[in-house]
């Protein structure tokens, strides 16, 4: 026993050696660069959800990696983390290790967020797509997300564009137009994500229509492969999605039809099918948390990228997009910029065939789900402006539910 | 010259155990050459990192001990079952539906009732569920002598179904998909804190470790249970009851996984998912099976799962490797551990060639 004391005594020893002398190295080498910005010296911490095998986890961790080289801050990534007291380990490690920033990325994660920020009230506890920092009263626990209907709106119009083409080539007739979409849940984010999708294609096609498949899962392939083949096979000509994985993606491609990705392209594995994917681009709020904390600044409670912070994008165009669409893109997204286009705009949606003048929405969050705040705006939907993650969640003619258990 | 396989008289319990060392000293050093090679990085800040993965702070410490005081429990309650050959593989749903029982004291009764009343429902229902979730397949095993295995591993099924079915009833908010934490404000269910958040586990286990050593050593049914498991026939013979002890056993089975459930929900998530017992309730088997079913060496042999696993997400983190080439290790480990029973087991011996060529 006293032997096996001695040797895990020494194992222990010598790992803190080891970390030590990491750590020395690292500051050794910014002293010989000569660098003086004081954002070498931020260390951040990332926890996501799975790895980079998942879509959604390797667009943070690119856009972490490529934000920490930028500002010569240190990453630390926890991949993985489940959304259990895991994640509360994970933070609570993170910031025992040294993190100045603790950032998670899954919806899940917030609840023990919070619990390992009131812990650690000098460490800075950033979330993607929570709802509760503006109500939590922390001043170190942060939500952010992105106008990604935006993004998914300018995806909507390249889908629009290719039925266009595919109407004047006579390969499906105008009514025909029906787009097909696999959703994770019927939560805000995936209703908001459709249904700007859907009105970026109808504003190019007017004829098209859309429906939506449910998994109950954000990250299932062979669920989401299953779901596009079903919509496929129910004369859906083009699809989009709201999960994670490549089943949609991979589906299309091997059924020939056209896809709309989301988080990345997905041209390297679907060449043939893939059009377009709208993404959030996560560096520029990393740069600005990461900058924030250099700074002494405070990091803002609810923070909304948008197409200005570089934060919304679209990747490249692929081959099978129709003639023209470039252009199209370039003129809806300056008008989306200087404001004279909104994406909700009330004028060209209906819900239950009535103009939609008034919407109380749940911005704030509680078990109840009590709608608490007038969501429209000077005619349009005012999406993530009162929070930054979705609230949308209202059921537009045009639209039909395949299944809504989730 | 021929190679001769012959049973071994029992080794003496040093040398079986420097044979073990061996294996693990063995594998550690294939690791390390699959290490360097395949990804050229340094296997020694590997080993490190393992290390510092499951015992590098105070906290990595305490969480290793819960973690490994779940695993022991789950571990503990297979046993009495795989002990009488009852293959129980429904370790992950007994805990699952525990779990489940104890979230939904948790959310049906929180404002009711005053909370020691609600954690003592709590630990009742939660036991209760597991144990029914293993009396379930020992009934059928003792009307129908239905197949215990397959009957278990469905039984898996129904209550990973069940829990995502509630999950969607109990959702917060609405569509998201997760329960999140159960009465976070008012904390009603939550199981006390003992000196820490991480102590009451490591308790439990303890009291569990040393009360199925007794139980399956010391106690009349202990006793039964090893003599349906050597024969039924023999135990039929000397008058025991064996369906009964069947049943029996699977309901302590079940309750205790259901007991590592409450723990799961009450004391640690207060959350309930459907990956809340994270394959566990299967790890369990090996667990137990390594520690050739004595809870005292269970001890470690689940230390060293939970030590791998921990020290897997280190690596992950440090080296820049993915998570599963810990996986790859742990496998390894495991195959070099499992392999050298077969030294302990048997001999092998060289004879000398007994024939002349013609």
């Amino acid at each position: 026993m006293k032997k096996l004391k001695r040797f895990l005594a020494l194992a222990l020893a010598a790992t803190m050696t080891f970390s030590l002398a990491a750590c020395g190295g690292k500051d050794s080498d910014s002293t010989e660069k000569g660098s003086t910005t004081s954002t070498s010296s931020v260390k951040i911490g990332f926890i996501t959800l799975h790895d980079e095998n998942s879509t959604y986890d390797k667009n943070f961790i690119d856009a972490a990696n490529a934000a920490c080289e930028a500002l010569g801050a240190e990453a630390v990534f926890k991949t993985n983390v489940s959304e259990g007291e895991d994640c509360y380990e994970a933070a609570a490690d993170l910031a025992d290790s040294g993190c100045d920033i603790v950032f998670a990325d899954s919806f899940g994660h917030e609840d023990y967020m919070i619990q390992a920020a009131q812990e650690y009230p000098e460490v800075q506890f950033c979330h993607a797509t929570g709802t509760q920092a503006h109500t939590a009263n922390l001043d170190n626990f942060h939500n952010a997300f992105a106008t990604i209907f935006e993004g998914r709106y300018l995806a909507g119009v390249v889908a629009g564009m290719k039925l266009n083409e595919m109407i004047e080539a006579g390969t499906i007739t105008a009514e025909q137009a029906k787009i097909g979409y696999v959703g994770a849940y019927t939560y805000a984010e995936v209703i908001s994500g459709y249904t700007s999708f859907f009105l970026g294609a109808r504003s190019v096609c007017p004829s098209a229509t859309m429906e939506v498949s449910f998994t109950g899962s954000w990250y299932d392939e062979t669920a989401e492969k299953t779901a596009a083949q079903s919509l496929i096979d129910n004369k859906c000509v083009l699809i989009s999605q709201h999960a994670d994985s490549m089943g949609a993606p991979t589906a299309c491609e091997k059924a020939g039809v056209p896809n709309v990705s989301y988080n990345g392209s997905t041209e390297s594995a679907c060449p043939n099918t893939y059009l377009v994917s709208s993404k959030i681009n996560w560096q520029p709020y990393f740069e600005y948390i990461i900058n924030s904390v250099a700074n002494g600044t405070a990091i803002d409670d609810d923070w909304t990228g948008t197409l200005e912070t570089g934060s919304v994008e679209l990747t490249d165009l692929g081959s099978a997009v129709a003639e023209g669409t470039a252009e199209k893109l370039e003129e809806v997204k300056s008008q989306l910029e200087d404001g004279s286009l909104h994406v909700f705009d009330t004028t060209t949606f209906t819900v239950k065939g009535e103009t939609l003048t008034t919407y109380m929405a749940d911005v704030d969050t509680d078990a109840d789900y009590t709608p608490d705040t007038e969501a429209i705006v000077d005619g349009y939907f005012a999406e993530s402006s009162s929070r930054s993650a979705p609230y949308f969640n209202v059921e537009i003619d045009g639209i039909t539910l395949a299944n809504t258990a989730y | 010259m021929k190679l001769h396989i012959s049973k071994r008289d029992t080794l003496s319990w040093q040398k079986s155990a420097a044979v073990r060392v061996i294996a693990i000293v063995l594998a550690l050093i294939f690791i390390a050459v699959l290490c360097t090679g395949l990804t050229g990085s340094d296997p020694i800040s590997v080993f490190e990192s393992i290390i510092s993965g499951a015992f590098g702070t105070q906290r990595r410490m305490w969480v290793t001990l819960q973690e490994l005081s779940i695993m022991l429990i789950i571990s503990l309650a297979l046993t009495p079952a795989f002990k009488m050959q009852f293959w129980n593989i429904g370790g992950e749903g007994q805990v699952l539906i525990g779990a489940l029982a104890s979230a939904a004291c948790m959310i049906k009764l929180g404002d009711k009732l005053p909370n020691a009343v609600v954690i003592l429902i709590m630990i009742v229902a939660s036991i209760l569920a597991g144990a029914i979730w293993g009396f379930i397949p020992a009934l059928f095993k003792a009307l129908w002598n239905t197949n215990e295995t397959l009957s278990t591993l469905m039984m898996n099924y129904i209550a990973t179904q069940l829990v995502a079915f509630y999950t969607i009833v109990w959702e917060v908010p609405k569509g998201s998909g997760k329960i999140g934490i159960i009465n976070s404000s008012t904390q009603v269910g939550w199981l006390p804190d003992i000196v820490n958040k991480y102590l009451l586990a490591i308790i439990i286990a303890a009291i569990c470790t040393a009360a199925m050593y007794i139980y399956l050593k010391y106690t009349k049914h202990g006793y039964e249970i090893s003599v349906v498991g050597e024969s039924q026939n023999t135990a039929r013979y000397v008058g025991i009851n064996v369906e009964k002890v069947v049943i029996r056993t699977m309901l302590l089975s079940g309750g205790v996984c259901g007991l590592a459930g409450l723990l799961l929900t009450g004391g640690i998530n207060h959350t309930v998912t459907t990956s809340i017992a994270g394959g566990m309730g299967f790890t369990a088997v090996m667990v137990s099976w390594l520690a050739k079913f004595n809870p005292i060496t269970m001890v470690f042999t689940s230390l060293l799962i939970v030590f791998m696993d921990r020290g897997a997400s280190e690596v992950a983190t440090s080296c820049g490797l993915n998570e599963s080439f810990s996986d790859i290790m742990t496998g390894i480990i495991l195959f070099f551990i499992i392999g050298c029973e077969f030294f302990i087991r048997f001999k092998i011996t060289r004879s000398k060639k007994v024939r002349k060529e013609a």
